[in-house]
């Protein structure tokens, strides 16, 4: 019994990803997707809370996102997984639920 | 697995509508069912035919009627969502009086119920949005 | 409707406030609709969510369909439960005080009325988010 989160939205531009990560339940995963995979990059203001919520629950980011936007793997936040929308599927279907956090 | 998809995003404007496919395509691929995709708020701006973007661009509303065709998909247009941004099937028109319609080839105009349903009857529902 | 029907718990996520987008509005329309389908409903309201559920609520000025009182109808459609985050009205500075009066008749007591809002903190949410089957997020 998990969650899957999705956030889309870039964590400078909207307030999603600190409100996904005030509601986790240990065991959820979250899909950084669209302009919330700008969250992962290393050196930006929330690689902490990334690497924080790390623990209790597993972060990806969604590949084709990340290189839409010039994001290579060397620059995630150290344990984020990339997955392609496949893997979004997967996840997807591994949760109990999925919330969007828009 | 069943999903249901709701597309709460027009095309091009936000990516809502673009990952929303990629990701349909992906479940389908993997053997999965889409039970509907529903399209709210100005998600359905996705359903009119009358689009014509660059030629040297995806062209998201074709992407999706060839994807019900081939899929045999259930796209649904919300019709109280529909009525307030101009989105109308020939029944709408002639309903209300409008010189035309416009939706598109594989989605059908419907109500809001139609979302709680695909809700109840899926394993997942997905959001996508802003 | 299927034949094997089924009832499942369906939570809405509202986290903007009203009028600046159409979000709270076309979600409330889900909820009524909703309603007729028997489903175990709650409302959540997160962030900017919370500003939906002010009281004093007039678009008249602003040309725009005042649409507060639906909230306050919610109990006529058997919709209960609006879960309103203590965090994001603390932020805000609001207080329970600021929002309005949202209650239902209880038919297993007289039809007594009793609030529909109730605060939980984030927490709470969290558990509450853990514990439905669909998310509808606007």
């Amino acid at each position: 019994m998990s969650t899957l989160h999705t956030v889309n939205k870039s964590p400078y531009e909207r307030n999603s990803l600190t409100s996904c990560l005030d509601h986790l339940t240990a065991g959820d995963r979250i899909l950084l997707i669209e302009d919330g995979v700008l969250a992962a990059r290393k050196g930006g203001a929330f690689a902490q809370a990334l690497q924080d919520a790390k623990g209790a629950c597993a972060i990806y980011a969604l590949g084709p996102d990340l290189s839409a936007r010039g994001i290579g793997q060397s620059d995630l936040v150290e344990g984020i997984e990339t997955v392609d929308y496949g893997g979004f599927v997967d996840l997807a279907a591994d949760a109990t639920r999925v919330c969007a956090w828009l | 697995m069943r999903f249901a998809i709701q597309i709460n995003e027009g095309p091009y404007t936000h990516q809502a509508a673009d990952t929303a496919y990629q990701f349909a395509k992906a479940a389908l691929a993997k053997g999965h069912e889409i039970y509907r995709v529903f399209f709210y708020h100005d998600g359905v701006n996705n359903g009119t035919r009358y689009t014509v973007p660059p030629q040297d661009d995806r062209n998201l509303q074709k992407l999706w009627s060839d994807l019900a065709e081939a899929h045999k998909l259930d796209l649904v247009v919300c019709i109280a969502a529909a009525q307030r941004r101009g989105i109308l099937d020939a029944n709408e028109a002639k309903r209300q009086g409008k010189d035309g319609d416009n939706i598109a080839p594989g989605f059908r105009i419907s109500g809001l119920g139609q979302l709680i349903e695909a809700g109840i009857q899926a394993d997942r529902l997905v959001v996508f949005g802003d | 409707m299927s034949d094997e029907q089924k009832r499942k718990t369906f939570l809405y996520l509202n986290r903007r406030a009203p009028f600046g987008t159409i979000y709270a509005l076309e979600s409330l329309e889900v909820v009524l609709i909703g309603a007729a389908f028997e489903q175990d409903v709650s409302l959540a309201f997160i962030d900017d969510g919370v500003f939906q559920l002010m009281n004093n609520q007039d678009a008249t000025a602003a040309g725009m369909k005042t649409f507060s009182k639906i909230y306050r109808a919610l109990g006529d459609y058997e919709v209960r439960k609006l879960y309103v985050e203590k965090e994001s009205m603390d932020l805000r500075g609001l207080t329970l005080d600021d929002l309005m009066p949202i209650t239902y008749e209880d038919e297993n007591e007289d039809y007594a009325e009793k609030p529909s809002i109730i605060v939980i903190n984030k927490s709470e949410m969290a558990g509450l988010i853990a514990s439905q089957d669909v998310i509808l997020s606007f």
